[in-house]
């Protein structure tokens, strides 16, 4: 199958759990972690995971609510998206 | 090359702490091919066309939004001039039923407003062009969504002196219809109006144009914003290519949702109108980019050339970005939608005269500026005459939307409400134009236009 990539971003506080609770809802929703980074900016801890969402089987908002449901519950920004914008804001 | 953190994140903090957003999505469509002799069936054609086209972009402006989880503020329609399709139908009554049908057409679809209740006039004016005009008090008093244009002028034509003598009476008309004038806040008046300008209130769908086009509006004075503030120290050139470098990244956005959604509607993807246009949400405010240039506030000595550089930069950036740039793109600065200007009128440092001048380097004109609503209407007119005359001469789009609010006067603050923000009144020359203005006639085309 031809793989659709998006990039799940993570902005917050930095805190134990955050890769095993979103890796997890990603495993039982048959999402695929191609790349994970993380990084401190401007003093916030950012985590972006490049992730391919072909083997996703509901339609793409009911991923967004489960994420945004983490990020509720961690106090973290948690946001979706496909990884065209990047590539058309950020390269030539 | 792999997307880096440092991308990502830079995309992210723009879309969730600067405000940057897709300000709309304007699908016109072409209403000609609706008119019939039979009244009836004439409205029944409009409204299942409308409603059909806007029901679509609202669902699949939708999906883009999650796809790429990029707000997709508004989600509006632009109509053929609706003069032009009225022509055979002359009647006061059967205006004000197109404008209703239209309304209940964009409410019945979901979009926020419909543009094209209006009409090309900048040479002359036709029955139906007057009937348009006169009826238009009713008609902005009597829709929510409906919103209208005229062109009277451009730089080929001249402008059309006649039809903006009656602009003064038709706005304190529809100013004492409405609450707080709000009406007027629906209306535009253009010279070298662009025919497929996405912004509300002046869209429409230009007789040059296809069956139907998407045009995208992108915006975000936050963004712009944010970059000037980081960068203090710089000069002229640099901080110019700091606002292209950033104002080409938000055109791209702009250009991948347009593409994309043009594609999904199965139809051609029109322009995407790069302007900085102000929202009331704090710092997304084109004030607040001449303040972070240095200039205490805006109005002061030196914000012209401020105006001057940012809007030449915010061209050269999404020039670079989209091979489609079209629309008005530049700066929007209107008064009551941006809470900077509303300050800087407050404090005095921004009046009526220099928000003018401005203008002679902005992409649009006097835009949401609210007056006393005892300003005789000769002179209403002759605001507008002198905005649009800037246009004529320097071969640009020039636009007027002022609200003469009735038992107002300069200093009061009104509050529209909404996107609208509030409205500080300013002050008016108390001096008469009268008798120049009642000459009337045509302004005659430029010299600059002989060019053939």
């Amino acid at each position: 199958m031809k793989k659709e990539l998006s990039f799940i971003t993570v902005i917050g506080k930095d805190k134990k759990g955050i890769v095993a609770k979103i890796s997890n809802l990603l495993y039982k929703n048959n999402v695929n972690i191609e790349d994970i980074n993380q990084k401190i900016m401007e003093g916030l801890f950012v985590m972006t995971m490049l992730v391919d969402i072909s083997g996703y089987k509901y339609p793409i908002n009911k991923l967004n609510l489960s994420l945004e449901r983490i990020g509720k519950e961690m106090g973290l920004r948690i946001q979706l998206q496909h990884e065209n914008i990047f590539k058309m804001m950020h390269r030539v | 090359m792999a997307i880096t953190v440092d991308e990502v994140f830079e995309t992210a903090k723009m879309i969730l702490y600067q405000n940057l957003d897709i300000r709309t999505t304007t699908l016109g469509i072409n209403l000609k091919d609706c008119v019939d002799s039979d009244f009836r069936a004439f409205k029944k054609k409009v409204y299942d066309k409308v409603c059909k086209n806007g029901s679509i972009l609202i669902k699949e402006a939708g999906k883009l939004e999650l796809k790429y989880g990029i707000p997709i503020v508004n989600k509006r329609m632009s109509v053929t001039p609706v003069s032009i399709i009225m022509e055979a139908h002359l009647s006061k009554k059967k205006f004000l039923e197109m404008a209703m049908i239209l309304d209940k057409a964009a409410e019945d679809a979901g979009v926020d407003f419909i543009g094209g209740f209006g009409t090309l006039c900048q040479k002359g004016l036709t029955r139906s062009d007057n009937l348009l005009i006169e009826v238009l008090p009713d008609v902005l008093s009597n829709t929510k969504h409906v919103c209208s244009f005229l062109n009277v002028g451009s730089n080929v034509s001249g402008m059309n002196l006649d039809a903006v003598n009656l602009l003064g009476a038709m706005l304190k008309k529809t100013a004492g219809k409405t609450r707080n004038a709000l009406g007027c806040a629906r209306f535009v008046v253009f010279v070298n109006a662009p025919e497929d300008n996405p912004f509300m209130a002046g869209a429409f769908h230009g007789i040059g144009e296809g069956d139907s086009t998407l045009n995208i509006g992108i915006s975000g004075p936050g963004v712009v914003r944010s970059v000037v503030e980081k960068n203090k120290d710089c000069d002229l050139t640099e901080l110019s290519e700091v606002i292209k470098r950033t104002v080409f990244k938000i055109t791209r956005a702009g250009e991948l949702i347009g593409r994309e959604l043009a594609k999904n509607l199965k139809i051609p993807f029109g322009v995407v109108d790069i302007s900085l246009a102000s929202t009331t949400n704090k710092g997304d405010s084109v004030a607040d980019i001449v303040k972070a240039f240095g200039i205490e506030s805006i109005g002061a000595h030196g914000s012209t050339l401020a105006i001057a550089l940012l809007m030449d930069a915010v061209k050269k950036g999404g020039a670079m970005a989209s091979a489609n740039v079209g629309g008005l793109s530049g700066t929007f600065m209107p008064v009551s939608e941006d809470m900077g200007m509303v300050e800087a009128v407050k404090r005095k440092s921004l009046s009526l005269d220099k928000l003018e001048a401005l203008t002679a380097v902005c992409s649009v004109g006097l835009d949401m500026v609210a007056i006393p609503g005892n300003t005789p209407e000769e002179t209403i007119n002759a605001i507008i005459a002198d905005e649009l005359s800037i246009g004529i001469i320097n071969n640009k789009t020039t636009a007027v939307r002022i609200l003469p609010i009735p038992g107002k006067k300069p200093g009061d603050l009104v509050k529209l409400g909404g996107l609208l923000g509030i409205a500080p009144v300013m002050s008016v020359n108390r001096y008469s134009a009268k008798n120049f203005m009642k000459r009337g006639g045509r302004l005659p085309a430029p010299i600059t236009s002989l060019r053939n």
